[in-house]
Order: C-alpha cells, then structure tokens, then sequence
C-alpha cells in the first residue's frame, strides 16, 4: 500500500504511477455525475454534441450529495454504487475521462476499457459522507439543474482520500483482496 | 372494560420527524461499539484505514449534525400499536407521511423517492411516501421505529424458495452467495439480516426486522443463535472487508428470524444492511 498524493487533472504520467491498492490523496478539480446526468451525456455523444464540460483528463465522481444547510459548501457526499454506471462509462472513457470515484466493483466491459484509455477508477468510503464532505472547498452547479441532487457539479477538493481500484494495468483491489483474506478452510468447514 | 389510552396524530407526526433527523445523524450505540471491536480485530492495514474512516464519519457527523451518508434512505416505519390505544386527530397514516416530509425537508435530508417507478420516475421532493408496517400489539403504548434504508444495501436484497431438504446447507451457501456476489455495493462491513419461513412477503420482513435487532444481541432462540455465529464466521472468511477492500471484516453481525412454514417450503429472505446501520425509535 503505497500513499500518494496528487494534482488534478491526471495524465498519463500520473496514472502510470498508481496501483491498485494505493491509499491517494486528490487535490484539484472534480466533476459529479450520476444516472440520470450520465443519460444525458450519452445521449449528447450520440448527438455529436457538446458535454457539458471537456471531460479530457477529468475525473467524474459518482455522488448525489444531500442539500447543503445554510453556511455549507455541500451536504453530506459519499461515492454511490458504480455498477449502475457501467452501461455508460466505456464512452466517456473514449471521450478522455481519465479517472472516475464511486464504490464496489466495475464489470468487465469497463476495467478492459479502464486499460484501453489508461483511465483509473478509484474508490472513496461509502457511507463516510459527512468526512468526505470535509475535503470539498467549492460547489457549483454546472450543468443540469433541473436534477437537482443529480445535476453536475465542479467541485474543488483537498486532500480527498480514495484508494486504487482499477488501475491501468488491469489489477483489481476488489479481486486481490478477496483472493487474500479469504479462508478458505472455514468456508469449507 | 378496559379504557382506551388516546395518542394524538399531531404527537405521531412530530415523533416521526424528529426520528428521521436523529437516525441520519446519530450512529447508535450498538453499532459504534460494533465497529470498534471490528477495527480492534481487523488484520488488513487498508482495511483498518477504511474502518478508521468509518468512524470519523461517525464522529463529524454526530458533533456537526450532518447526515451520516447522502443517502439517507427510503424511510421504512415501523409501528407497533397497542391494542388498547386510540388514534386521534387526524389519519394515522397522513401523520406518519407529514412527519417523513418534514423531517427530511427540515434536516436537509436527500430527498430520495421516485414515484411512477417504471415509468417517468418523478422525484417527490420530500423523501415520501416512506413504507410502513403496522402491527398490533398487547398494550396501550405506540412503539416506532424509524429505520433509514440506503438504496445501495437494499439493491442487494434477494430471496428464494428452497425445498425444505436443503436446510441449513442450503441456507448457508444462498446467504454466502448473496453477500459474495453483492461485493462493495452494500458498504461493508454489513448487518445480514435473514428471515427463514412464513410464506414469501413474510421472509423479507423478516429479513427487514432481523436488522432491526440490536447489533451482537443473539436470537432468543439458542439453535438460532448458534446458527447465526457459524453464519457470522463463514460470511466474515469470505475475506472481503470493509468496502470490499480485502479483510477480516465483511458484516458485524448476522440476523436471523423465523416463522413456521409449509410442509413444502422454505422460504429464505437476506436483506443486508449498511455500516451506516441508522435506526430510532421512541414509544408514546
């Protein structure tokens, strides 16, 4: 387990050097995306129009955060399911997106094309809202508004803990682990 | 005759929206104490950041009043009535409605119901309608218990009728497949709540009320609760850990209900929960 931290945007030469495994700190710009803006993106690269950013080295957070109370800079914002994204994920990989943060694992479609496009995924802690929400400094609003909790915020971020899932070489930490603290004997017994 | 104790619905919708508030914020006891033992025990080094995070969150979110995780959840009731009360001023129901609308628009809950399910999915914007389930009970008190199901736990639910033959076995290898199969989406280390009988609506809410139960507390029942620890240690060597990182700690507890059943069934129902196991409840 190596700890690193890092600048966004991610290049190749940044995701060159992570692994799976690896406990990393974000510094940077993120962008937040989930079903029903992913629908839309979609819908817009089919169109041959223009997303609602240049999703060219950037990374794409799975969150629907709750409201923010008067004062805050964003409610409670911890990664949901990836899975439900997968259908969607490969195009954007395409398009350039570089990383992604959600939580559980990715099918094979989408860690193949993870490598394709030397794109990362990465995890954040599910149901660890309210720490995660410590580490955004600036929300807006971007795109979509009409979605409300699922519109496409940018937001800023310091210091934000994820850890490798899938890195470009095609490990997977989910699977690594498994293999590793499995007991087999009493799964047996 | 016995009298008839009188519980006002306006006291019902308060209860309720003060409940859902708390639940999103305050870890219980139970499942803190849980998880501190589990980080004790944990070998995985990623695994006891995870766990360490964990309960920060705990920690930040209690001290600040912020919602535990985003999602906070369809809100699921359940009621308890004593059989010797009388409702009052107003709809059950609407006052259990009023008071989840409330509380999740005053707390700044997520707003997390859509209706017209297969269709336009519509969100309600106010976290209604919750689900609810009564139950009449000797007594002139109202228990209820609010519990905050996340979207990413329940997902995983699954059910199935076995022959009554595959028994225990059978049980085991369908609660293992069920909690391998769902990986990191539930947010290990999970509660695997597990009903075993009735015919197959009574399954699940057993299931559901299995998580219900303090986290550690054993079945009453002493087969049960032997049943529930070899489930416990076969889920935990499945080795997936917190968030499905790698580990010792995949649930903190599993749950077991049961009810009688056919001579030709054997219903069997697993519905997990979260680490963020959220859950109050008060008794007018």
């Amino acid at each position: 387990m190596t700890e690193l931290k890092i600048a966004l945007p991610l290049t190749d030469e940044i995701v060159e050097k992570l692994h799976a495994g690896d406990d990393v700190h974000l510094t940077g710009v993120i962008y937040t995306a989930r079903d029903a803006a992913h629908r839309r993106m979609i819908e817009a690269l089919e169109k041959s129009q223009p997303l609602p950013f240049d999703v060219r080295g950037q990374v794409i957070y799975y969150v629907g955060p709750t409201p923010p109370k008067p004062g805050q800079v964003i409610g409670s914002a911890g990664p949901t399911t990836a899975m439900r994204l997968d259908r969607y994920t490969p195009a954007l990989l395409a398009a350039g997106l570089k990383g992604i943060i959600g939580k559980g694992g990715r099918g094979p479609a989408v860690r193949q094309t993870l490598q394709e496009h030397k794109a990362v995924y990465f995890i954040a802690v599910g149901g660890a809202g309210a720490l995660l929400s410590r580490h955004i400094k600036k929300a807006e609003v971007v795109a979509y508004e009409d979605l409300g909790t699922e519109a496409i915020r940018r937001l800023v971020v310091e210091n934000f803990p994820v850890i490798v899932c899938n890195d470009i070489y095609g490990a997977d930490l989910l699977e690594q682990g498994k293999a590793q603290w499995r007991r087999t004997e009493v799964l047996q017994g | 005759m016995t009298s008839l104790r009188e519980i006002d619905a306006g006291q019902i919708q308060q209860t309720v929206a003060r409940l859902c508030q708390e639940a999103a914020t305050l870890l219980p006891d139970d499942v803190l104490q849980a998880l501190r033992k589990a980080r004790e025990k944990e070998e995985s080094p990623l695994a006891r950041k995870v766990l360490d995070q964990i309960l920060r969150n705990a920690e930040l979110a209690g001290e600040n009043l912020l919602p535990l995780c985003q999602d906070t959840g369809t809100a699921v009731v359940f009621l308890e009535i004593g059989q010797d009360v009388h409702l009052i001023g107003g709809d059950l129901h609407e006052a259990i409605r009023r008071g989840v609308g409330q509380g999740y628009t005053d707390g700044y809950l997520r707003a997390s119901i859509a209706e017209r399910p297969f269709s336009a999915r519509i969100n309600t914007k106010d976290n209604t309608p919750p689900v609810v389930h009564t139950e009449i009970v000797p007594g002139d008190k109202l228990h209820i218990k609010v519990l905050p199901k996340g979207g990413g736990c329940e997902n995983m639910s699954r059910f199935t009728i076995m022959l009554p033959g595959e028994g225990k076995k059978g049980i085991t290898d369908f609660v293992l497949r069920t909690v391998e199969e769902s990986g990191g989406n539930p947010c290990p280390p999970v509660i695997v709540g597990v009903g075993i009988g009735g015919t197959a609506e009574t399954a699940m809410l057993l299931a559901k009320k299995a998580i219900t139960r303090r986290v550690g507390q054993p079945h009453v029942d002493a087969e049960t609760a032997e049943f529930e620890q070899e489930l416990l240690e076969k889920v935990n060597a499945l080795g997936l850990g917190p968030q499905a990182v790698g580990g010792r700690t995949t649930a903190l507890a599993v749950h077991i209900e049961t009810y009688p059943t056919h001579i030709t069934s054997l219903p069997v129902a697993v519905n997990l929960q979260c680490h963020s196991a959220r859950l109050k409840e008060a008794v007018l």
